[in-house]
């Protein structure tokens, strides 16, 4: 699903690299990111997601070269395949729970929303346990509603590359384990495949394989400093 | 695009004070000068149309813009009073046929306007209800004056009294209304018209009073020297004219003598209008004539100079407002910077939220404009209105 060949990047303002010369994760693989902050797992998750292009190197995902495609391609390629979880949610205030989880049908023309695409998204946020707060804000939802959001508006397109930047790590131990459960399930269900970054090391008997960013980490360039990279 | 709109609208809608306030904003700005334009616009042309309609106006010699304004809407001051002798002058030209007009009195806050029949016809005024005035004492009302004091045909009216303390000056007269003008939506409608002699009977220049030689009046009576009576205060003085003592009515000294405040010459052709204006010129000259076009051009020429300076100030307001409304938009944008960035990471497309920051401006934009066109289209609609209601009033 994913494969990444010598692959070199570096942040233009920075002295920050990271260089990751193999690293292949299967179909449906369900695989943990670990490491020291600003390490680059964030980074490693924009590259895969062709939200940042590497200097060097090949980002293969989907069986897609991301790291060739342009700037429309890969956003079309994001929002069509993949499934995109961060650690603050990134709702939109002046969205209601349902508007922000068919979000990605709005601001892309390749997208069509219909009638079957909007009772999906009442049907995952009712699997999710917030089927009545459709019309509610974000701002009157707890942490873990606002987070359940926003793995909804990721599964909406079904996708079947989930890329999850820390999605617990603002939740509460018993949020953690429902977001995590309700990720894991729809990968179980729909054969995708999850890699998800972290830092709590009670999540990762769950995950069949846990990556340990510190092997990518180079700072014979400089440091590393700054927070997550 | 549609989807944009909407995520537009819903920004707009949950930040519903900030746009109900940038939206007035920009329909106030854009409302103010389109809306004076049509007022002064409307105004010039009611103004225009009176003045228009006017050919000629003679009077004493003063202030040109007060004989208009008091002759043609009944406003201002009393100019300068002329004489009867001015009318009388006028038609002995045979250059044009005087109307004399004596607007000095009210009647509960309605001008009485002194004129002749002449002034129906030359106005195209119609009669509504009842007939014009025929006899010494009768008055016919325009339609907002039947109207504001709820009169009709047969019904009485009293002049005002020019001053509650001015025992020896003008008593009031109880008139009987003749009839009730059609609306001409003109400073008419507001205004009281009676017989000019009426108007003198006002003034107290014409009066009636019980007969002297009668035997019930014997003791009024201080001397008898021939056919003159001399009697005391105590004289009844006729205050209503009625058919009984309407042959008591009776003038004192020379009728050419009697004030008049303006008189309309009604010039038979353009010629005679040249002619005319040519006789008032004189040196030692005491009318003046003008043209009530010319005279109300220069007053709206003054009202256009000023308009241009509200304009000026409103634009610079307009400029403020939209530099101040950029402001508001950038900072918003700064703001909301992270939300862009989530909807470029999850691959939103950039014409869509480049469309989605714009659009939310546009319907700011329009949104106010349209607004500002409905206002102004209702103001034109009803300012018209307004204006003749308030040159009537």
């Amino acid at each position: 699903m994913i494969e990444i060949s010598n692959l070199r990047f570096r942040y233009p303002e920075g002295e920050f690299a990271l260089d990751v010369p193999e690293l292949v994760v299967e179909r449906g693989e369900r695989v943990a990111v670990i490491g020291p902050s600003g390490s680059g797992k964030t980074t490693l998750l924009h590259l895969v997601a062709g939200i940042r292009t590497p200097q060097a190197g090949r980002v293969v995902a989907r069986e897609v070269e991301v790291s060739a495609l342009d700037e429309a391609g890969r956003r079309d390629f994001r929002i069509r395949y993949l499934g995109l979880i961060f650690q603050e949610f990134e709702l939109l205030e002046y969205l209601t729970v349902l508007d922000n989880i068919l979000l990605p049908y709005r601001i892309a023309p390749i997208l069509r929303l219909g009638r079957d695409v909007r009772e999906r998204a009442a049907a995952l946020a009712c699997a999710v346990g917030i089927g009545d707060k459709l019309r509610r804000y974000p701002d009157r939802l707890s942490h873990g509603e606002r987070q359940r959001v926003a793995v909804c508006r990721a599964l909406l397109t079904q996708p079947d590359l989930l890329l999850a930047d820390e999605p617990t790590g603002n939740l509460d131990p018993a949020n953690k384990g429902k977001v995590l459960e309700i990720l894991l399930d729809y990968a179980e269900a729909h054969g995708a495949t999850l890699v998800t970054v972290t830092h709590d090391h009670d999540l990762l008997p769950s995950f069949a394989r846990v990556i340990d960013f510190k092997d990518f980490y180079d700072l014979s360039g400089g440091s590393g400093e700054g927070g997550e990279r | 695009m549609r989807d944009v709109l909407y995520l537009a609208w819903r920004y707009l809608a949950y930040h519903r004070l900030n746009t109900l306030i940038l939206t007035g904003s920009i329909t106030l700005i854009v409302f103010l000068p389109a809306a004076l334009n049509v007022l002064v616009g409307q105004s010039a042309r009611e103004l225009t149309a009176r003045a228009e309609a006017t050919p000629l106006l003679v009077g004493a010699k003063g202030s040109p813009l007060e004989l208009v304004l008091s002759s043609l809407y009944f406003e201002s001051d009393t100019p300068a009073l002329a004489t009867y002798a001015l009318a009388v002058r006028l038609k002995e030209t045979g250059l044009a046929l005087p109307v004399p007009l004596y607007v000095r009195f009210q009647a509960r806050g309605h001008p009485i306007v002194g004129t002749t029949l002449d002034y129906f016809g030359f106005r195209r005024l119609r009669v509504a209800a009842g007939r014009t005035m025929a006899v010494l004492g009768e008055c016919v009302l325009g339609s907002a004056a039947a109207e504001g004091l709820d009169l009709e045909p047969g019904d009485s009216l009293v002049s005002s009294p020019e001053s509650v303390f001015d025992l020896a000056g003008v008593y009031p007269l109880k008139m009987k209304v003749a009839g009730v003008l059609a609306p001409s939506y003109t400073a008419d409608d507001r205004a009281v018209f009676v017989d000019l002699k009426t108007a003198w009977v006002i003034e107290g220049l014409v009066h009636g009073h019980q007969d002297l030689s009668a035997p019930e009046a014997a003791s009024t009576v201080l001397k008898r020297t021939g056919d003159t009576i001399t009697a005391n205060a105590s004289v009844v003085q006729f205050n209503e004219i009625t058919a009984e003592n309407i042959g008591s009515f009776h003038f004192h000294g020379d009728l050419s003598d009697y004030p008049v405040s303006a008189v309309i010459a009604i010039p038979h052709d353009h010629k005679s209008s040249t002619i005319l204006m040519g006789r008032y010129e004189g040196a030692g000259e005491v009318s003046q004539i003008v043209g009530p076009e010319t005279v109300m051009t220069e007053l709206l020429g003054t009202v256009f100079t000023v308009q241009g300076f509200v304009v000026a100030a409103l634009a610079l307001v307009a400029l403020a407002t939209a530099a101040t409304a950029a402001l508001v938009f950038l900072l918003s944008y700064r703001l909301r910077r992270r939300e862009i960035e989530t909807m470029v990471k999850i691959g939103g497309a950039r014409r869509s939220i480049a469309a989605l920051l714009v659009s939310e401006v546009l319907v700011v934009l329009v949104t106010g404009v349209l607004l500002a066109g409905a206002l102004t289209a209702l103001t034109s609609r009803f300012g018209s209105e307004v204006i003749r209601g308030v040159l009537t009033s």
